[in-house]
């Protein structure tokens, strides 16, 4: 049913109907409208059986969360920014543990300063840690991604983040069409775990591992990921047939036929890239864009298959690499093969810093003519920087 | 598209009442988008809230910049900061206040000097919305009312989907004092509205004449 919803409640009645039997949750802005709709689902009845734990940190969250589906429950929680930092030695665990952990990153800037809006620095610090990472463009797909990622992380016992941006999505009122308990339950079986911990059969489970066999627990770790590039594709043919609608996938091209540009980006900024498209397109520049919804694993295939006609790459951040430049564009780069093509890396809406029309545009025109730094901060104010 | 901007202050319900917009919009069949401002929102600060209506599906993102009609829920932020930035020629002011739209302008005017644009007559309007809210609702949280007015002074939703989507959010006892201070403020703005098609055009004058020069000089 299409409602009129803010983002994260509209994530919140999709993950209940996910039926995870364990739900952590630590508040952060702005990931808190999630969980504090998910507790008001279980605590009225409506999420049953599911066990909702307050716990005193992140940290604990994902520690609650590990310990949960190391005994074969679903669980679930959600995080942003400094939360996520918090549980980083945790993140790593539940990866390398194999637990098909789904975990909702609502992207916010990380202190100092402290800056509460949203970027992408959060969950591209962590997108080596092992887990799948899925950026939604829209509340419908970040719904919609919760219950493919479900699927996806118990297929390949391997833990799921969704990330979607803090405020622009989550705090956003825009349609979505909610999923019903019949199609959630048609599409997301119960979760059978491989092994659980079980008092009346003890088990160990990540003992220590050493010289002997690290590389190779690694090197499945990474095949296994590969894996969820046929996979994603599989389940999102799955998600559309049985739902109607198209959401996920590695990634979202957008008016790529006959472009010579290509802006290549993550999340809810594609909106607004793909009006810029369409303005510039009305006038005659031949230009597209392309969405990452995959990021982890990275579907180098697929980007390449994207951009093989395009004479240049704008690849647009919401993050970078201090003393580096671009995080993107680098995995970008390495997708590439053949003659080298331009490729721009605009850093662009940190803190927060709202993205418009009005910059994109400029930034587009001056990349076809040539006139653009291989390394752009969007809207940079020279006068506070001396 | 028509984009719509509200200014108030932290407690006013300004994001709500964008919500509520959105939702109105809606459920008349359109699409809708409403976002905050994103700010650290606290009780008294000034609070921003968009909406965004359209036939078509809304992709963009950006906050709006260029508003088709502004919601003013503080009058005295018209001291303060530059409510009216970025206002369509042709858009609309609805403002919540006990004065009349010509004083009112007039008095922003002298506050804000410079930034006043030229209102287009016929398109400022004014409805007590605190004062409603304190008969009806017991609380001064105009914004119900000012949905009310907004929807008699631009035509763009109906009475009737604003106090759906009132009552689709809040539980009844509430809704219905809302729901109340809606139509009020909706029948106060339309039954004013001759009147307030001859004040706002002194104000366009007055500020006109008064402000725009020094500004541009």
């Amino acid at each position: 049913m299409r409602r009129q919803i803010e983002g994260s409640r509209a994530v919140a009645e999709t993950v209940a109907l996910c039926r995870p039997e364990v739900i952590c949750a630590y508040p952060i802005s702005p990931q808190t409208h999630i969980v504090e709709a998910l507790s008001e689902l279980v605590k009225s009845g409506r999420l049953t059986p599911c066990e909702y734990v307050n716990v005193e940190s992140e940290f604990a969250a994902m520690s609650v969360a590990i310990g949960a589906s190391a005994t074969g429950a679903r669980a679930y929680t959600a995080t942003a920014s400094q939360g996520l930092l918090y549980m980083v030695e945790a993140l790593y665990n539940a990866a390398g543990l194999g637990l098909p952990i789904v975990m909702t990153v609502a992207n916010r800037a990380i202190g100092a300063p402290i800056n509460i809006w949203n970027d992408h620095s959060d969950s591209m610090s962590q997108r080596d840690s092992g887990w799948i990472q899925l950026y939604a463009q829209t509340n419908q797909e970040a719904a919609d991604l919760h219950i493919q990622a479900f699927r996806l992380a118990e297929d390949l016992s391997t833990p799921v983040m969704v990330c979607m941006d803090g405020f622009v999505l989550t705090h956003a009122y825009e349609a979505v069409d909610l999923s019903t308990q019949e199609q959630v339950d048609g599409y997301l079986p119960r979760f059978e775990p491989r092994q659980v911990l079980d008092p009346a059969e003890p088990v160990s489970i990540g003992a220590m591992v050493g010289p002997e066999a690290f590389m190779e627990v690694r090197y499945l770790a990474h095949l296994n990921q590969l894996r969820a590039l046929e996979r994603i594709p599989e389940l999102a043919g799955e998600f559309a047939t049985a739902f109607g609608r198209t959401s996920g996938g590695l990634v979202s091209p957008y008016r790529i036929d006959g472009a010579d540009t290509v802006v290549v980006a993550l999340g809810s900024v594609l909106g607004t890239v793909q009006d810029t498209v369409d303005e510039l397109r009305d006038q005659g520049v031949r230009i597209g864009a392309l969405g990452i919804t995959t990021f982890r694993p990275f579907p180098a295939d697929a980007i390449r298959a994207a951009l093989a006609n395009a004479d240049r790459v704008i690849v647009l951040e919401k993050a970078f690499a201090v003393g580096v430049g671009g995080i993107v564009s680098a995995d970008v780069r390495t997708a590439l093969t053949g003659p080298e093509l331009p490729l721009y890396t605009v850093v662009a809406g940190l803190g927060g810093r709202p993205i418009t029309r009005q910059s994109l545009r400029g930034l587009f025109v001056n990349a076809t003519v040539g006139r653009l730094e291989p390394l752009t901060f969007l809207d940079l104010q020279r006068e506070l920087v001396g | 598209v028509f984009q719509i901007r509200i200014h108030g202050r932290g407690g006013q319900g300004v994001v709500t009442a964008a919500e509520l917009l959105s939702v109105a919009a809606f459920d008349e069949g359109r699409h809708a988008q409403a976002f905050p401002s994103f700010g650290s929102e606290r009780t008294g600060a000034p609070v921003v809230a968009f909406c965004r209506i359209d036939d078509r599906p809304i992709r963009l993102r950006e906050p709006i910049g260029e508003p088709d009609a502004i919601i003013v829920a503080d009058p005295t932020l018209l001291g303060q900061i530059d409510v009216l930035a970025g206002l369509n020629p042709d858009g609309y002011v609805l403002l919540n206040s006990e004065r009349a739209a010509a004083d009112l302008i007039g008095a922003a005017a002298d506050l804000i000097g410079g930034r006043v644009r030229p209102l287009r007559p016929g398109r400022v309007f004014v409805v007590p919305a605190t004062r409603l809210a304190m008969e009806h609702v017991g609380r001064p949280v105009p914004n119900a009312a000012l949905l009310g007015g907004f929807a008699a002074a631009t035509g763009l939703v109906s009475l009737a989907s604003v106090q759906d989507a009132i009552r689709d959010r809040f539980p009844p006892a509430v809704a219905e004092a809302n729901v109340a201070a809606a139509a009020q403020a909706y029948h106060h703005v339309d039954a004013a509205q001759a009147y307030q098609y001859v004040d706002a055009a002194k104000a366009y004058h007055h500020v006109a004449a008064e402000t725009m020069e020094p500004a541009h000089a």
